[in-house]
């Protein structure tokens, strides 16, 4: 025991002397957050359009400046030709393309069919689909509207639908995404922290004279895990700190289970680390490897995309994705005030797994040369 | 105390350890000398117990390398040829950490590193990485010697150390050999070698002879002549005609010339001055340790 508190003082002392530790550990993570939870935002604004009006009518005009008005997009041009905005569209100076044929409000006034064409720059996918989302929804209400005020159609009874968001009513997309960027930025850390640790021992040489000592195995990883342990639980707390106060992202659930859950997940991710650094010779090495289950683990976490949107077999394997049970835990524990109940199964999947990856780094560590 | 028998090592089709075999008494000073690549490390891991030998047997102390290495871990001070020890830790501190992973403190041992530690005292709270290659040095005999271990083994331990430091180095082995410690020490100096009490002459993973310092350079079986002249290298070149030559190496400043018995000093001279060479000095000299190792590798 007194070995293994020796060992944590140790890595202490040398986290604290690497000249780069302390910023990596206080102000990256902040940064990180600040940054990230501003930036991924998947909602779109400002979608600069241009307007091919051909109609010249006072209809058209009333439908261009219903567009003007919304606050997704942004009004470039009005012209008559085609041609132009394409080209805009070419230099990137417009998004989207409305184009109003002739006789748009002939045709509407006289409840005949009309179309209108819209053309959309789909260099971005996502961009694209929602920029015409948008606007098919300004161009229905608009015709509901002017049906409406002419008395051309009376409203149908019949379906009426009513949205509500539970659980995140102003649909924030900050407080979906704060608390998964939390779960990368400490799983990132412990990921690399300890992915480095012993096979920087081995780099530099000390493992071997620390391998001719009666230091056990378990003894030499728990010793190396804890401390950052510690520090993985000090950066969510304070990452959850910032989440709550500056971000206002409720927080719904027992902070018990979160800190539960977070404490096995570390573990889990340590272990993952450590195993990386038993099977490695060089920090090089470590690091491409950790970087590589990482960048799979957060693309397959559904934090930046729906998991059921993916197709069947990797949703399967998003199954063995640690990120993955543990954003879904904390969006369930915050944003839903979900129990330990609802979250049993994760947190079985994560002891399980933490117990064997760390049983695995124990024995792959080998104290030979 | 250290039994080596027949130890064979080979990493892939190289073979390290060609079956080597010798015997360390309880408190000798044992000088494995040898070139670099000749298998001196190999040696010391399968006596650490960090390798396992391909073949053959080791012990320490009677503990099987194989079998009991917790055992072996327990009682052998190890300090491998390169540094490594924390360098981001301070002496006081890499002191400390070593002595609480062998489960004990530093006071509890301090009197077997009180001589060596007194010189490092100054800098205990500098960190090891920006101490010099000599003090480096005691440090690592230092953590090596706080679990008050039964057997120290030093690999290579004088490499890249100035010679006062060596010198020093080996004063502190002589007196840790008068406590009673038994020391096997690995070295590619030869003037190291005069220093043990036994050395072992090692290359190309065999044993080349097993001998007293003194026995060893006694066994130097030809007539030896120290040849001191203008330029070594004219001298050897001279010298490949010299009818009654066995073997010339260059040494420092001279060459040592090996003969038959029977050859005058006068002979070796007129051999030189026939070339055009000026020679200071010829005498006849003892051989030393080196002078057997260049014999036996010839």
């Amino acid at each position: 025991m007194q070995r293994i508190i020796y060992i944590v003082q140790k890595e202490f002392k040398q986290i604290f002397r690497n000249r780069m530790m302390k910023p990596m550990l206080f102000i990256m993570p902040f940064v990180q957050l600040a940054v990230l939870s501003y930036t991924a935002d998947f909602t779109v604004k400002d979608i600069r359009i241009y307007v091919q009006d051909q109609d010249m009518s006072p209809l058209s005009a009333k439908l261009t400046s219903k567009i003007k008005a919304s606050d997704n997009f942004t009004l470039k041009d009005v012209s008559y030709t085609y041609d132009e905005g394409f080209n805009k569209i070419q230099d990137n100076e417009i998004d989207v393309i409305l184009s109003i044929p002739e006789h748009f409000s002939r045709n509407l006034n006289a409840n005949r069919k009309t179309e209108l064409f819209i053309t959309a720059d789909a260099i971005n996918s996502t961009k694209a689909g929602i920029s015409i989302n948008y606007l098919q929804n300004i161009i229905h209400d608009f015709q509901i509207e002017e049906a409406q005020s002419k008395g051309l159609i009376e409203i149908k009874p019949g379906i009426n639908t009513i949205k509500r968001d539970w659980y995140n009513p102003g649909l924030d997309y900050k407080f979906f995404m704060v608390p998964g960027i939390l779960v990368l930025l400490v799983t990132m850390l412990a990921l690399f922290l300890s992915g480095m640790n012993i096979v920087r021992e081995k780099e530099v040489g000390t493992i071997e004279q620390l391998n001719v000592t009666p230091i056990r195995k378990y003894q030499f990883i728990i010793g190396k895990l804890l401390p950052f342990l510690i520090i993985g639980v000090f950066e969510f707390t304070v990452g959850l700190a910032v989440a709550l106060l500056w971000f206002k992202v409720p927080f719904l659930g027992s902070v018990g289970v979160i800190y539960m859950f977070t404490i096995v997940y570390l573990i889990l991710v340590l272990g993952i680390g450590m195993f990386i650094s038993t099977i490695t010779d060089t920090q090089q090495q470590a690091l491409f490897l950790a970087w590589f289950f990482s960048v799979i683990f957060i693309l397959m976490s559904g934090l930046f995309t729906p998991i059921e949107s993916m197709p069947q077999w990797a949703q399967d394997l998003t199954l063995l994705n640690p990120i993955r049970y543990y954003v879904e835990v904390i969006r369930l524990v915050m944003l839903k005030g979900s129990s330990f109940a609802s979250i049993k199964v994760n947190f079985l999947v994560i002891t399980l797994s933490a117990i064997i990856i760390n049983m695995l780094a124990i024995r792959n560590y080998k104290k030979t040369a | 105390m250290i039994k080596v028998e027949n130890v064979i090592k080979n990493y892939g089709s190289v073979e390290a350890l060609k079956g080597v075999s010798f015997e360390v008494e309880k408190g000798q000073l044992y000088g494995l000398i040898g070139p670099d690549g000749s298998g001196k490390t190999s040696l010391f891991r399968i006596l650490t117990s960090l390798l396992i030998p391909t073949g053959g047997k080791a012990s320490v102390k009677g503990f099987d390398t194989v079998k009991d290495y917790k055992s072996i871990r327990k009682i052998v001070g190890y300090m491998p040829e390169h540094f490594s020890l924390y360098m981001d830790l301070t002496v006081e501190e890499n002191l400390q950490f070593f002595a609480t992973v062998f489960n004990t403190t530093v006071e509890e041992n301090y009197h077997l590193i009180e001589d060596i530690y007194k010189m490092l005292e100054p800098f205990k709270d500098r960190r090891a990485g920006a101490l010099s290659g000599g003090m480096k040095q005691k440090l690592a005999l230092s953590c090596a010697l706080i679990h008050k271990p039964d057997v120290l083994l030093l690999d290579e331990p004088t490499t890249g150390v100035d010679p006062v430091s060596r010198k020093e180095f080996w004063d502190m082995l002589r007196k840790l050999k008068d406590t009673g410690l038994t020391t096997l020490v690995s070295t590619p100096f030869m003037d190291d070698a005069e220093l043990c009490d036994e050395v072992a002459l090692i290359q190309n993973g065999n044993i080349l002879t097993i001998d007293t310092p003194a026995n060893v350079a006694a066994k130097y079986p030809h007539k030896l002549w120290k040849v001191e002249t203008e330029n070594n290298y004219k001298t050897l070149k001279a010298l490949d005609n010299f009818e009654e030559k066995i073997s010339a190496f260059s040494f420092g400043h001279s060459v040592h010339l090996a003969t038959n018995d029977n050859v005058p000093e006068k002979a070796i001279r007129e051999h030189l001055l026939k070339s055009n060479i000026k020679v200071d000095k010829i005498e006849p000299i003892k051989a030393s340790i080196e002078d057997v190792f260049m014999e036996l590798m010839r």
